[in-house]
C-alpha cells in the first residue's frame, strides 16, 4: 500500500515534465488553447448560438443572402451573414463544427480501438497471424484514404454513421502499424517474460502489460488522425457523399456556398472554411509539438 | 535483381487479383442498380428486358465471371448512362488527369525541395520557422477549400484566371493537351497549384528533416574541410542524401495525387477521370466505377513497382540487403 503514493507522485512529475517540455513552444500552447475553445463552443452550440439553424420556424427566407454584419427584418444582426435559406452563418458554423468534431473524434476513437487490437495481437503472436494481418494493413495503406472512403460511401449512401464507418475503415491500419512496431520492441523485454512465467492469462499479458507500454506513440498518431478525419469528412461531404443535407457539417456548408461564390457572395463558403482551417491547424500544431516532445531522438 | 523483379511482379499480380475481387463484390453486391438504371415509368416487360440486357439477372458469381473474362480482354462493360464501353470513357478522360497530376507533381517538387533545403540550413532562423509553420498550414488546408479560395481570388476578385474547364487544347500524338496552349496553361495553373500545395508541404518537411540530419554527417564536414563552396555542398552532397526519401514519397504520392484529383477536378470542373467518377457515383453507373477502380489500381500497382525498382537503383543499401535475403 505504501507504494501507491510514491507511484502516483512519480507519474505526476513525469506528466509535469511532459507539460513543461510541451509549453516551451508558445505556439503549441496557443494551439492547445484554441482546440479547447473550439471544443467548448461546439459543445455549447445549442445554448450560445443566436439561432437554431435546424429549426425552420426561426428562419425567415426574407433574410436570405445577407452580407456579414447586416441586420435582419426584426433587428437582429448577422455577424457572418446568412445563406440562401436565411440561416445565420455563425449559428450554422457552430453547429457544423459540432458535427465535424464529433465525427472526427468518434471515428478516431473507434479506429484506435480496432487498430490497436489488431496491431497488438499481430505483435504478440507473430508468425503467420502477424504476416497475414500486416499484409492486410499494407494493402489498405497502399490506397489513398480519400479513394477508399469515397467508394465505400458511394456504396453505403449518406449518413453520419456511414461517414464514421468509412473513416474507421481507412484509419484503423495506421494504428495497427504503429502499435505493432512499438509492441514488437516491448515484447522482448523482461517484464513480459516475467508475466508469462507467472502463467498470467494471455489476455492479461497483452492488455495489461504489453498494451500500456506500447501505447505512447499512438497518442501522437491519434492527434494527427483526428485532424485528418475532420478534413476527410469535410471533403466527402463537399463531394456530396458525406453527411445528409439535414445535418450540415462544415464541408457541406462550404459545398452549399460554392454555388454562390461566383456571384460574389463569398461569405457562405469562406467562413465555414476558416472554422475548418483553424480547427485542423490547431490540432496539427498540438500533434506536431507532441511528436517533438515524445521523440527521444530530438531530446537534449 | 532478376529474382527480386520476378517476386515483385508476382506480388503485383496478386494485389491486382485481390483488388479486382474486392472491387467487384463491393460494387455489385451492395446497392440496388435496378431502381436507378431503369426508368421508373417503364412497365414490367421493359424492366425485365433491361435487366436481361444488363446481365443483372445472373447469379453474382456468373456476373463476376463475365466481368473477369471481359476485363482480361480489355472490355470492362458498357456505361449504363453513356452507352459506350466504360474503359473507353475512362481512357478518354485519363490524359486530362495525368496532365494535372504531373504538373502538380513538378510544382510540388519545384517548391518543396528549395524551401525545405533553405529551412534546413538555418533551422533557428525566422525564415526557416516561417517555412516550417507554413508547411503545417499547407497540409492542414482542406484541398477543396483552398481551390475555392483560389477561384475567389483569381477568378472572381481579380478576374485574371479562369474559374474552371480545360481551355483550349492542342493535339499531340492523338491526345489533347492543355499544357501546349497559353489558354490551356491558364486553366491548368490553379487546379495544379491546389493539388500541389499539400504535397509541396510534405516535400518541405522531408527535405527540411533530411537536410538537418545530413548537415551533421561526416561527409558534409569533410566536404567543408576540403573547402568546397557551400552551394556545392548543398546542391550536390546534401541534395543527393535527401533525394532518396523524397523519391519514395513522391512515387507513392503520384498515386494519391491521381486519387485527390477527384476533389480538385470537381472544384475546377476539370474534365478528368476523377470528375467522371463523381458523376458516375451520383448516377450509380457501376461499370464506369468498376473500370475507374481497376484502372486506378493498375496505375498504383505499376507506380509502386517502378518506385521499388528506382529505389533499388538509387540506394545501394537496399540492393545489398536484397542480396543477403
Amino acid at each position: 500500500m505504501s507504494i501507491l503514493p510514491l507511484e502516483t507522485q512519480a507519474r505526476e512529475t513525469a506528466l509535469g515534465r511532459g507539460w513543461r517540455a510541451f509549453a516551451e513552444s508558445r505556439m503549441a500552447v496557443l494551439a492547445l488553447g484554441l482546440v479547447t475553445l473550439l471544443i467548448g463552443v461546439a459543445l455549447a452550440a445549442p445554448w450560445i448560438t443566436p439561432q437554431d439553424p435546424y429549426d425552420l420556424t426561426q428562419l425567415s427566407i426574407l433574410d436570405n443572402m445577407l452580407a456579414p454584419f447586416s441586420q435582419s427584418l426584426d433587428g437582429r444582426s448577422f455577424w457572418l451573414g446568412t445563406d440562401d435559406q436565411g440561416r445565420d452563418m455563425l449559428s450554422a458554423i457552430l453547429y457544423g463544427l459540432r458535427l465535424s468534431l464529433f465525427v472526427g473524434v468518434a471515428a478516431t476513437a473507434i479506429a484506435l480501438l480496432a487498430g490497436t487490437t489488431v496491431g497488438i495481437v499481430a505483435a504478440y503472436f507473430g508468425g503467420r497471424i502477424d504476416a497475414a494481418l500486416m499484409r492486410l494493413v499494407d494493402l489498405q495503406l497502399s490506397f489513398p484514404a480519400i479513394l477508399v472512403a469515397l467508394i465505400l460511401l458511394a456504396l453505403l449512401g449518406k449518413g453520419v454513421d456511414k461517414v464514421i464507418v468509412a473513416l474507421v475503415s481507412v484509419q484503423w491500419a495506421y494504428y495497427a502499424r504503429t502499435i505493432r512496431g512499438a509492441a514488437l520492441v516491448e515484447r522482448r523485454r523482461e517484464y513480459i517474460e516475467a508475466a508469462q512465467c507467472l502463467a498470467l492469462p494471455r489476455r492479461r499479458v497483452i492488455f495489461r502489460h504489453l498494451l500500456p507500454n506500447a501505447f505512447p506513440p499512438l497518442i501522437v498518431v491519434a492527434t494527427v488522425q483526428v485532424a485528418h478525419a475532420i478534413a476527410l469528412e469535410a471533403t466527402l461531404s463537399f463531394l456530396g457523399v458525406g453527411v445528409p443535407i439535414t445535418e450540415p457539417s462544415l464541408g457541406l456548408l462550404i459545398a452549399n456556398g460554392y454555388g454562390y461564390m461566383l456571384s460574389g457572395k463569398y461569405w457562405i463558403a469562406f467562413y465555414p472554411g476558416i472554422a475548418l482551417l483553424v480547427a485542423i491547424v490547431a490540432i496539427n500544431l498540438v500533434g506536431d509539438r507532441l511528436r517533438d516532445v515524445m521523440n527521444p531522438r530530438l531530446r537534449r | 535483381m532478376l529474382a527480386f523483379l520476378l517476386r515483385r511482379i508476382g506480388q503485383s499480380a496478386f494485389v491486382m487479383a485481390a483488388m479486382a475481387l474486392i472491387v467487384f463484390v463491393g460494387v455489385y453486391a451492395l446497392g440496388n442498380p435496378i431502381d436507378i438504371l431503369i426508368n421508373p415509368e417503364a412497365d414490367q416487360i421493359e424492366r425485365e428486358q433491361a435487366i436481361a440486357r444488363l446481365g443483372l439477372d445472373r447469379p453474382l458469381w456468373e456476373q463476376f465471371w463475365i466481368f473477369v473474362k471481359s476485363a482480361a480482354s480489355g472490355d470492362l462493360g458498357r456505361s449504363f448512362v453513356h452507352g459506350v464501353p466504360a474503359i473507353d470513357l475512362i481512357v478518354s478522360r485519363m490524359p486530362a488527369t495525368l496532365e494535372l497530376a504531373f504538373v502538380a507533381l513538378v510544382l510540388s517538387i519545384g517548391l518543396g525541395i528549395p524551401l525545405g533545403l533553405a529551412a534546413g540550413v538555418k533551422p533557428d532562423s525566422f525564415v526557416s520557422r516561417t517555412i516550417v509553420t507554413g508547411s503545417i498550414f499547407g497540409f492542414s488546408l482542406p484541398n477543396f477549400w483552398l481551390g475555392l479560395m483560389l477561384i475567389l481570388l483569381f477568378a472572381v476578385e481579380w478576374k485574371i484566371l479562369p474559374a474552371g474547364g480545360r481551355g483550349e487544347t492542342r493535339t499531340l500524338f492523338g491526345i489533347e493537351w492543355s499544357i501546349l496552349t497559353l489558354d490551356g496553361l491558364q486553366h491548368l495553373i490553379l487546379p495544379a497549384l491546389t493539388l500541389a500545395i499539400y504535397k509541396a508541404s510534405l516535400v518541405v518537411r522531408l527535405a527540411y528533416a533530411g537536410t538537418r540530419e545530413a548537415l551533421l554527417q561526416d561527409y558534409v564536414k569533410f566536404a567543408r574541410a576540403k573547402g568546397l563552396r557551400p552551394s556545392r555542398i548543398l546542391g550536390v552532397h546534401v541534395l543527393k542524401a535527401i533525394l532518396i526519401p523524397v523519391v519514395t514519397v513522391i512515387g507513392l504520392e503520384l498515386g494519391s495525387m491521381i486519387a485527390f484529383a477527384v476533389v480538385t477536378e470537381t472544384v475546377f470542373a476539370w474534365p478528368g477521370m476523377g470528375k467522371l467518377l463523381i458523376e458516375s457515383i451520383y448516377r450509380l453507373d457501376r461499370p464506369v466505377i468498376v473500370a475507374y477502380l481497376i484502372v486506378v489500381v493498375a496505375l498504383f500497382v505499376a507506380i509502386n513497382f517502378l518506385v521499388d525498382v528506382i529505389y533499388t537503383l538509387l540506394d545501394p543499401r537496399v540492393r545489398l540487403s536484397e542480396r543477403e535475403a
